[in-house]
């Protein structure tokens, strides 16, 4: 009797541990490609279009944050194929021998991607070999232009008091502190402790004036009409101006005077993926015109793909929310991995502020 | 003998059960003790679990611990009324009653907490009706207030409905016979009523206290990101940080408190009554 549960026991643990790693058994390397992305960052579409012309079969996840994605392609059972993520995560999954180079002369529609993006990934894929830009945009202001007492045009609304409680700040570490850090006067990417410090403190002291600390939820809250400005990526941004004007609110979108975050979000292939043929075609299907625009009016963030820019109507293209002016584009800084000292000081300066 | 072997055949009938221990409960817990006992190189170190007491881990617990108790004595404040209310009901009222209690359970617990938010919200649905009513309108949005309510909404059924189960239990009679040797209400429900609820109570404590204090979507969403659990501090470990080590360290501790804190119903209970739910 006593031997048979302990035979059970023996079984369930051993039938527990196959379940545990069923997913890292099976690997679709004929014509299977497991595609990374973020939440609502591409339209579903597009996928099934991508199947029906190659036959090559998708499977799709999604994930919140840069940093949540790098958690569960480190720790998570599945290993995927092709991921998009923002460029300060691309940079270390880089130097963590993560990614495999792309041959992106042989991609067909490559071009189509202007040279000021390639430029842009350049800052941290020197030799454009890893990443293919998806979609870019800015953090910025968005304020209700029926709650300020002045059209707004620097990051000192946020930090002068005037505004307690009608203010939402990013939950988001880096977006966070590159708002103080700008602020002040640094680089968005300084490793100098004692900025990092000031920015800090500005922060905690701003904290009470915040009425919450919010990402995707913030347009909506600004629309609803509950606060005055939120910091806001500028996706966002567009499409809270559009539904603020449907429920009778002018909404303004701003990239303040001192400089922002511009953020690029790239396509990069992991040392994973055994079919580069496969993967490059999906690559080269993206930056297509049609399916660039498919995506473009599914998420209205910036587009890096130049013939999507063409087709645009003029009203849209001088949305600074949409396509940013070079003027305003002046003081905004990429994103950059900081050292593990600096990472590991901000993430614990962040909890204390979360904490406080 | 023949005894011996029904007994044996229905061994087999546990062992779906056994699975889902071994697979969903031992085999991580196993896994959680080994990223708390070691430091990101493999060590073995003590450091993750006594982290809990860096200031910031702390200031986080002992307000999960203020959370939990606060909805654990509303709700208790709240379901005895209701129950000795129900007690006094028809059958058919009473199912209708605790049936309307138990429909929002059907729903997901998520959106539950996101109508909240809509409520209390500054432009929210409470404020507009106070306005309407000409009185001020609240800031309930984004404090510990609005989080107090959402886990108090929550975990409400799970007290009031052990409670009612030991209440229903008890003998008219007792009380009958309590009565006719002259109590009085009050005590009926102090000397009778109360005493015999005790292990509904005790497992109703369990089932509110351990959720409310692990919890953080409630925090994440009722609080607006500026108020921290320790259940909102371990996600971020885990999630943003990948620290995992100090993620699980903190779990253990947590762990480690909530079962002082059971150990502590269920000395409560070793006075000869019936046990609690954990021990």
């Amino acid at each position: 009797m006593k031997k048979r549960l302990m035979y059970f026991i023996a079984f369930a643990a051993l039938a527990a541990l196959c379940l545990g790693f069923t997913g890292c058994g099976k690997k679709g390397n004929n014509g299977t490609l497991t595609i990374f992305n973020y939440g609502e960052y591409m339209d579903m579409e597009v996928l099934d279009m991508f199947t029906e012309e190659t036959g090559i079969k998708v499977l799709y996840e999604e994930a919140l944050t840069p940093e949540e994605m790098y958690t569960k392609y480190k720790y998570g059972a599945i290993e995927y194929d092709l991921l998009c993520t923002s460029e300060y995560m691309l940079q270390r999954l880089m130097s963590e021998g993560e990614l495999q180079p792309i041959d992106i002369g042989d991609m067909e529609y490559s071009g189509n991607i202007g040279e000021r993006y390639w430029e842009f990934a350049r800052s941290f894929d020197p030799e454009n070999k890893y990443v293919v830009p998806y979609f870019w945009g800015t953090v910025g202001i968005l304020y209700d232009e029926d709650k300020v007492n002045a059209p707004v045009d620097s990051w000192d609304v946020l930090f002068n008091g005037e505004y307690k409680d009608e203010i939402i700040m990013m939950k988001s570490m880096r977006d966070s502190y590159m708002v103080a850090l700008k602020y002040l006067g640094y680089s968005l990417n300084t490793e100098n402790e004692d900025e990092i410090m000031e920015a800090h403190n500005l922060l905690l002291k701003q904290k009470p004036d915040v009425q919450a600390y919010l990402v995707d939820e913030a347009r909506d809250e600004l629309v609803a009409g509950n606060a005055a400005m939120a910091v806001i990526y500028s996706g966002e941004a567009y499409l809270g101006r559009q539904y603020g004007l449907e429920n009778g609110r002018n909404l303004r979108y701003v990239i303040p005077k001192e400089g922002s975050n511009v953020w690029l979000d790239c396509f990069a292939v992991t040392k994973h993926c055994d079919d580069m043929d496969a993967a490059q075609k999906f690559l080269d299907f993206l930056c297509r015109e049609d399916v660039a625009m498919m995506n473009f009016e599914y998420i209205y963030y910036s587009t890096p793909n130049e013939a999507v820019i063409e087709e645009l109507s003029d009203e849209e293209r001088a949305d600074e929310a949409l396509v940013p002016s070079d003027d305003a584009m002046d003081n905004c800084e990429v994103y950059t991995m900081t050292n593990t000292e600096t990472t590991e000081m901000m993430n614990r300066l962040w909890k204390e502020l979360g904490a406080e | 003998m023949k005894k011996n072997k029904t007994r044996n055949s229905r061994v087999w009938l546990s062992s779906p059960y056994i699975l889902w221990i071994a697979g969903f409960t031992v085999i991580p817990m196993i896994m959680i003790f080994h990223y708390a006992l070691t430091d990101k190189n493999g060590g073995f170190t003590f450091a993750n679990i006594a982290a809990i007491f860096e200031p910031i881990h702390f200031k986080a617990m002992v307000f999960s611990v203020e959370i939990a108790l606060g909805c654990t004595v509303i709700c208790i404040l709240l379901s005895y009324p209701l129950v000795m209310a129900l007690r006094h009901l028809h059958m058919g009222k009473q199912g209708f009653t605790l049936f309307i209690l138990i429909i929002p359970m059907w729903m997901n617990f998520i959106l539950r907490v996101l109508a909240w938010q809509m409520i209390l919200s500054k432009n929210g649905i409470l404020n507009l009706l106070l306005t309407s009513l000409g009185f001020e309108p609240l800031s309930l949005a984004n404090t510990s207030t609005a989080i107090m309510i959402g886990v108090v909404y929550d975990y409400l059924p799970y007290m009031v409905l052990p409670i009612f189960n030991a209440i229903a239990d008890i003998d008219e009679d007792i009380i009958e016979a309590a009565k006719d040797l002259g109590a009085n209400g009050l005590a009926v429900f102090c000397k009778i009523i109360f005493p015999l609820s005790v292990p509904g109570l005790l497992s109703g404590i369990v089932m509110v206290f351990v959720p409310s204090m692990t919890s953080f979507v409630v925090a994440d969403i009722l609080g607006g990101g500026k108020l921290q659990l320790i259940g909102n501090i371990i996600e971020q470990e885990f999630t943003k940080n990948s620290d995992w080590n100090l993620g699980s360290g903190l779990s253990v501790s947590l762990m480690i408190f909530v079962l002082i804190s059971m150990a502590f119903t269920s000395k409560e209970d070793s006075k000869g009554r019936r046990e609690s739910a954990i021990w």
